[in-house]
C-alpha cells in the first residue's frame, strides 16, 4: 500500500516536471520576455543589462532549475497585462473556479447515478427511454449553447435567475465564497448546471451500462436466491460494484470540469481562473497561461492519485499485494 | 393461502411444468410438460445433455427465470402450497429459507466487494430473526460445518482470498444458512477440478443428510448422479424420458436415450476400446421433431415414433416415455 502511493508520487512528480518544463519553454521561448517586459526606447545595452541581470544569459538547465525553484515557492513570475504577481493572481481567482467545478461535479453525480441506477434497473420502462433520450441531447449539445439556452429560459424569459456573474461572495481568509449568500447561490445554478450536464449524462449512461453488466452476474444471480430483498441486491451488491469505473469516470472528469470551466466562465462572466485565462491568451499574457498549465496540470494528478486511493476504499481484491491462496 | 402439508404430500411436486421463451419467430418451448416429485430428505438427480431443459426446471422451481423465458403452464407446489404464481415478493421469502440454490461457477457466485462472513451474516439475517452477534455465531458453525479450516479467521476474508474448492464449500453454506427443506443444485461440481469435486458432492451429501434436506441435482455427470442420488430423471429436449431409481436406471436402463447415456460413461475396470456414441446431436428448440424428440438418433424407432409423442409411463419400478414400452397396441406396428 504505502510503496504503491510512493511510486504513484513518484510518477505524479515525473509528471509535474514534464509539464513544467512545457510552461518553462511557453515562458522563454515564446516571443522574447525582455521585449515583453520593456519599452521601445530601451537601448541594446540596457537589454543586455536587464537579459544578464534576469538571469536569461545562463545556462538553460540552470534556469530551469531555478524556474522550478521559484515556482516551487509560489513565485510564478508577474503577470504582463496585470502587473501582478501571478500566483496572487490565480489565488485570487481559483475559489471562483472551485466551487463552481464542485458544485457541477456534485450536480452531475447526485443526479447521473440515480438516473443511471433507474435506467439499469428497469430498461424498458418510459421514464427509461426518456432518460436515454435526454442524454443524448446532453452529451451532443456543446456546452456554450446549453449556458445561452439556459440564460434565454431562466434569466431572460422567466427572470428567476442572474445571467452572469457571481453574486455576493464574502471572503473567507484569502478564499471568497458565494455559497454563503442567497444571491451568490442562485448566481451558481446556470453555470454549474451548464458545466455539468455533460458530465451528467456520462455518468447516467455509465452507471446503467454497467448496473445493466453487474445484474447478469451469478452473484447477483445468487444474491436473488439467498432470498435477500431487491433493495439489497440492486444497491449494496449491484450499485457498489459498478463504482469502480464510475470514480474512475468521475475523477477524471472533475479534472476536465475544472480545465474545461473555460467555456462556461465566459458564457456566464464567472470570475474564475478560465476567464482570468482567456483573457491572458487575448493579451498573450504567457506568465499567467504557463502558471495556469501548470497549476492544471497539478490538480489533474492530484485526483488521480485520490482515484487510485478510492479504488482501494471500493475493491478489496486490490488491498493485498499478494492474494493470499488457501488450498 | 397455505395448505396444510398432508402425511404422504410430497415435498415438491411439479406437474406438466411448461417454460417457454417467446420470440420473434414464435414461442420456444424449452421445458414441455415436466412432471416428477421429491420427497422429504430425499435426492433427486436430473441428467441430461446441454440444452436438454434441467437447469430451466430448476430456474423454474426457484423463480429466477430469467426474462423473456417464463412458466406458461403446470403448477409447482411446495409443501401443499402452490407457489409458481406468488408474486415476487413471497416468493422471495421462500428463496433462501425454503429453497436454497447452489450454481455452477463458485468463482462467480460471491460478490467480490464483501467478506464472505458478511455475505452469511446478511443471508442469515433476511431469513432468521437473529441479531449481529448471534448471526456471526451461526456464520461461523456453518463455515466449519462445511469444512473451512481456520474459520474464525477465515469468516473475514474476502472470496478472492479462497480456492475454488473452497468457494463452494462457502457457496453450500450460503444455501443451507436458513435450513431449507429443499436445495436445488444446479451443476454444483463442474467447475471444479475432479480432484475437487469428489470432496464437494461428499460433503453436500453428507449435510443434506444430517438436516433432512432433499436436493435436486442437476448435472450431466452420471458418475455423480450414480454416487449421489436416490433417483434419477434423464432429460431429453425439455421432456423426461426416464425417472426412476438410480440403480434401477444405470442398470437396466430401459429408454434408448438413457441407455446411450449409460453406454458412454467410461468405467475403470471395463475394458471396452470405444465407448459408445450416440450419433446426431439434440435437436434444437425450434426444430423439435414430431413425435418421440429422440427419434432421429434412436436405432430403434419406428413408424408410430415419428407421428405420435410418447407419454411416461410406469414400466416396473421406473417410468419411461417410449414407444417400445407401450402396451401391445392393437393398431400399431409392432417393434422390431
Amino acid at each position: 500500500m504505502i510503496a504503491f502511493v510512493l511510486r504513484r508520487l513518484l510518477q505524479a512528480v515525473a509528471v509535474m516536471l514534464v509539464v513544467s518544463l512545457i510552461s518553462f519553454a511557453l515562458f522563454n521561448f515564446v516571443g522574447d520576455p525582455i521585449n515583453n517586459m520593456v519599452g521601445q526606447e530601451t537601448t541594446l545595452d540596457e537589454r543586455a543589462e536587464l537579459r544578464r541581470q534576469l538571469g536569461l544569459e545562463d545556462p538553460i538547465p540552470l534556469r530551469f532549475a531555478r524556474f522550478i525553484g521559484n515556482a516551487l515557492q509560489g513565485n510564478l513570475g508577474v503577470s504582463y497585462r496585470m502587473a501582478e504577481p501571478v500566483g496572487r493572481l490565480i489565488l485570487s481567482r481559483l475559489p471562483a473556479t472551485l466551487e463552481l467545478s464542485l458544485a457541477a461535479a456534485v450536480f452531475a453525480l447526485l443526479v447521473g447515478v440515480p438516473m443511471g441506477v433507474y435506467c439499469g434497473l428497469y430498461p424498458r420502462a418510459p421514464l427509461a427511454r426518456l432518460f436515454q433520450a435526454v442524454s443524448l441531447v446532453g452529451v451532443s449539445l456543446p456546452t456554450f449553447l446549453i449556458g445561452i439556452l439556459l440564460i434565454l429560459i431562466f434569466a431572460v424569459h422567466l427572470n428567476i435567475l442572474p445571467s452572469f456573474g457571481r453574486g455576493e461572495a464574502v471572503a473567507l481568509g484569502w478564499w471568497t465564497t458565494g455559497l454563503l449568500t442567497a444571491a451568490g447561490l442562485k448566481a451558481l445554478i446556470l453555470p454549474a448546471i451548464t458545466l455539468g450536464l455533460f458530465q451528467m449524462t456520462l455518468i447516467m449512461r455509465l452507471v446503467r451500462s454497467e448496473m445493466l453488466e453487474v445484474l447478469r452476474t451469478d452473484y447477483i444471480k445468487f444474491a436473488r436466491a439467498r432470498g435477500l430483498s431487491n433493495r439489497a441486491v440492486h444497491f449494496s451488491h449491484a450499485l457498489r460494484n459498478t463504482l469502480v469505473p464510475v470514480i474512475t469516470i468521475t475523477g477524471l472528469q472533475l479534472g476536465a470540469i475544472i480545465a474545461f470551466a473555460v467555456i462556461t466562465e465566459t458564457v456566464f462572466q464567472w470570475p474564475g481562473m478560465g476567464l482570468l485565462f482567456i483573457q491572458s491568451v487575448q493579451f498573450a499574457d504567457v506568465p499567467v497561461m504557463a502558471s495556469y498549465l501548470i497549476l492544471i496540470a497539478l490538480l489533474f494528478v492530484i485526483i488521480n492519485l485520490v482515484v487510485d486511493l478510492l479504488y482501494y476504499a471500493v475493491d478489496p481484491r486490490l488491498r493485498l499485494d499478494r492474494p493470499g491462496k488457501a488450498a | 393461502m397455505a395448505v396444510p402439508a398432508l402425511a404422504n404430500e410430497p415435498l415438491l411436486r411439479v406437474e406438466d411444468l411448461r417454460v417457454e421463451f417467446p420470440t420473434r419467430r414464435g414461442r420456444l418451448t424449452a421445458v414441455d410438460g415436466v412432471s416428477f416429485e421429491i420427497a422429504p430428505g430425499e435426492v433427486l438427480g436430473v441428467v441430461g445433455e446441454s440444452g436438454a431443459g434441467k437447469s430451466l426446471t430448476g430456474a423454474a422451481i426457484i423463480g429466477l427465470l430469467e426474462p423473456p423465458g417464463k412458466i406458461t403452464g403446470g403448477q409447482i407446489v411446495l409443501e401443499g402450497q402452490r407457489i409458481d404464481n406468488l408474486p415476487y415478493h413471497e416468493m422471495r421469502q421462500i428463496r433462501g429459507r425454503r429453497i436454497g440454490a447452489i450454481f455452477q461457477d463458485p468463482l462467480t457466485s460471491l460478490n467480490p466487494l464483501y467478506t464472505i462472513g458478511r455475505q452469511l451474516t446478511e443471508t442469515i439475517r433476511t431469513h432468521l430473526p437473529l441479531g449481529e452477534t448471534a448471526a456471526r455465531e451461526r456464520a461461523l458453525a456453518l463455515l466449519r460445518a462445511v469444512g473451512i479450516p481456520a474459520a474464525e479467521q477465515r469468516i473475514d476474508q474476502y472470496p478472492h482470498q479462497f480456492s475454488g474448492g473452497m468457494r463452494q464449500r462457502v457457496v453450500i453454506a450460503l444455501a443451507l444458512a436458513a435450513e431449507p427443506r429443499l436445495i436445488i443444485a444446479d451443476e454444483p461440481t463442474t467447475a471444479l477440478d475432479v480432484s475437487i469435486q469428489a470432496q464437494i458432492i461428499a460433503l453436500l451429501k453428507r449435510l443434506c443428510r444430517e438436516h433432512g434436506t432433499a436436493v435436486m441435482l442437476v448435472t450431466h455427470d452420471m458418475g455423480v448422479i450414480a454416487e449421489t442420488a436416490d433417483r434419477v430423471a434423464v432429460m431429453y429436449a425439455g421432456r423426461i424420458v426416464e425417472i426412476g431409481p438410480v440403480r434401477e436406471v444405470v442398470r437396466h436402463a430401459r429408454h434408448p436415450y438413457t441407455v446411450g447415456l449409460m453406454g458412454s460413461i467410461p468405467l475403470v475396470g471395463r475394458d471396452v476400446a470405444r465407448l459408445a456414441q450416440i450419433d446426431g446431436a439434440m435437436p434444437r428448440l425450434n426444430a423439435i421433431p414430431l413425435g418421440c424428440a429422440f427419434n432421429p438418433r434412436c436405432q430403434k424407432a419406428f413408424d408410430i415414433c415419428r407421428t405420435q409423442r410418447p407419454d411416461l409411463r410406469r414400466v416396473g419400478p421406473v417410468a419411461v416415455a417410449c414407444h417400445l414400452f407401450d402396451m401391445p397396441p392393437a393398431d400399431a406396428g409392432r417393434p422390431p
